[in-house]
């Protein structure tokens, strides 16, 4: 069996990969959707198993559109990718800055930040300029925005209204263009297989997102920051991190890493995505929303940065790391 | 496709990538009866998102109106404003005194068209909608069967603020509210007065944002 993989060349490895995703997918699915047709003896039952349904169908759907996501970024090469992202990045941002309520003031920065700092961030991105890539928001995008910002004369509040904007292209911009740039990376003895980190990457935060929350569910333990999430523990937190790590080190034979350092990465990236949850649960509080988006919403906000804030968080820790590990 | 109709279906495809242009229908449904939609003006972009936020099949015949001596300076924007808006031409300033300014809307409604009308007149970038004008007193006169929408287009200002020229991407809705008719016996000033409530009314409120149960 390992020596029918190794045999395979990358591409068909990457091919073998998304048909067990996709038919893992399907079964789940399959699975699920039967279980909601089971007859349920007394009405409460009923109206509880359909509640469950409507969340589980929720996240279905969520794995589903992440699932398609990927395999359109992997088949569309780096041009596609990076475009894709560039797009999510884009309606991630819209919903940031919408509920961050900015000022008039702010128009001239926020032009810079949609129009001119995304795009250069996903060129940069699509062109492989790695090293430019991790330094060109901190650095460069950090500089540039409060000089446009000290240019609309306007000294109300003006290092609130910044810092803003700065977290929002922070969050929705550099932490979501790593996903791509992982897609794109080509390591020595490992080209064209960067789906394979980005695969890792979604596996072990998923697993830790999924591991924490039942957790939270089950244990109930003292909340250490009540006043920002009612349920977020250290021991979940814990829970997740482990899982999430053991997650990684299970897979550790798809990516170039051996066991204890796919171990050591997991459990770095499975901690960001955990702080990086609630880190965005004290930026909603502040904002005044509970989800990002949701079906009520008046903003119309859609609740695609509930989905992606974790990978964010998570997506350059990883990079960092993995790219660490290869020396350049 | 003719030119103009693809150019309908770029603006609000731009629209609707900018601001979501999304419709929330709470008090009618979407359907394509006769109506006037009354709505807050706070930006030149009002139009191209309350046009995006219909369904297509609705563009057609709800016109907008335009200022004469504004959009048919160039060809283009005559052409921007007739053939992809089908927009109703109305003069600012009257030419004669016996000329009344109402004319072409009267018109356009005998026709069966719906209308998208600002009752301020002019842009507000204030919280709240300037006292409305008395024109759709008279066509609510003239036209008790057509349905009023009162409509409140929110966040638009936050999109391009009077004086700047490039929008920035922020999400905002469009909320239509239940139909309201002039009533038998009210005056001009009360029906004035509820309308401009009415349109007031479907702004969302602030302190419901998200105001939904925490999933965990």
């Amino acid at each position: 069996m390992v020596a029918w993989l190794k045999q395979l060349n990358s591409s068909e490895q990457v091919a073998l990969l998304f048909v067990v995703l996709f038919g893992f997918l399907m079964l789940l699915t399959g699975g699920l959707f039967l279980n909601s047709l089971r007859e349920r003896s007394s009405e409460d039952e009923r109206v509880a198993s359909q509640l469950t349904w409507e969340r589980v169908r929720r996240d279905l759907r969520a794995a589903w559109i992440g699932g398609c996501m990927f395999w359109v970024a992997w088949i569309s090469g780096p041009l596609g990718a990076t475009l894709l992202f560039a797009l999510f990045s884009f309606l991630a941002l819209r919903e940031f800055i919408t509920l961050m309520h900015t000022q008039r003031s702010d128009h001239r920065t926020l032009i810079v930040a949609f129009f001119v700092l995304l795009p250069v961030q996903y060129m940069i991105c699509g062109t492989r300029f790695f090293d430019l890539f991790t330094v060109f928001l901190p650095v460069y995008g950090f500089l540039v925005l409060p000089i446009v910002g000290a240019l609309a004369d306007d000294p109300n509040r003006f290092l609130e209204r910044n810092a803003k904007i700065q977290w929002g292209v922070m969050v929705c911009v550099y932490g979501l263009s790593h996903a791509p740039a992982l897609l794109l990376l080509d390591f020595p003895g490992y080209t064209g297989r960067g789906a394979f980190l980005l695969f890792f990457l979604v596996m072990v935060v998923a697993s830790s997102q999924i591991a924490q929350e039942i957790a939270t569910r089950t244990l109930r333990r003292r909340p250490v920051a009540r006043r920002i999430s009612r349920s977020f523990s250290m021991r979940a937190w814990w829970i997740g991190t482990l899982t999430g790590s053991v997650a990684g080190a299970l897979l550790f034979w798809i990516t170039p890493f051996k066991v204890g350092q796919a171990l050591a990465m997991a459990f770095l990236t499975a901690a960001a995505a955990g702080f990086g949850g609630l880190v965005m649960k004290a930026l909603k509080k502040d904002a005044g929303v509970l989800y990002w988006g949701n079906r009520s919403s008046i903003t119309g906000a859609v609740g695609l940065l509930d989905r992606i804030a974790v990978l964010c968080f998570a997506a350059p820790v990883f990079f960092h790391s993995a790219r660490w590990y290869f020396g350049r | 496709m003719t030119l103009a109709a693809f150019t309908g279906q770029l603006l609000a495809f731009i629209a609707r990538l900018i601001t979501g242009a999304q419709g929330h229908w709470k008090g009618c449904p979407p359907m394509a009866e006769q109506r006037i939609y009354i709505a807050n003006h706070q930006s030149h972009f009002d139009l191209v998102l309350i046009w995006a936020a219909f369904p297509h099949e609705l563009r057609a015949q709800t016109r907008a109106i335009a200022a004469r001596d504004y959009w048919t300076k160039s060809r283009f924007r005559t052409w921007l404003t007739t053939a992809v808006f089908n927009a109703i031409y109305v003069s600012r300033a009257r030419s004669n005194p016996d000329e009344d300014p109402l004319e072409p809307l009267v018109e356009a409604l005998a026709k069966g068209d719906s209308l998208v009308i600002f009752p301020e007149g002019t842009r507000s970038n204030k919280g709240n909608p300037q006292p409305f004008k008395s024109g759709i007193y008279h066509l609510a006169e003239q036209f008790p069967h057509v349905q009023l929408i009162p409509t409140w287009i929110d966040n638009v200002q936050r999109v391009m603020p009077k004086g700047e020229v490039v929008p920035v991407p922020i999400l905002c809705t469009v909320t239509f509210g239940a139909p309201i008719q002039l009533l038998p016996g009210e005056s001009k000033a009360d029906f004035l007065c509820r309308a401009r409530e009415a349109v007031m009314e479907q702004r969302p409120d602030p302190a419901l944002v998200g105001r939904v149960v925490e999933a965990d």
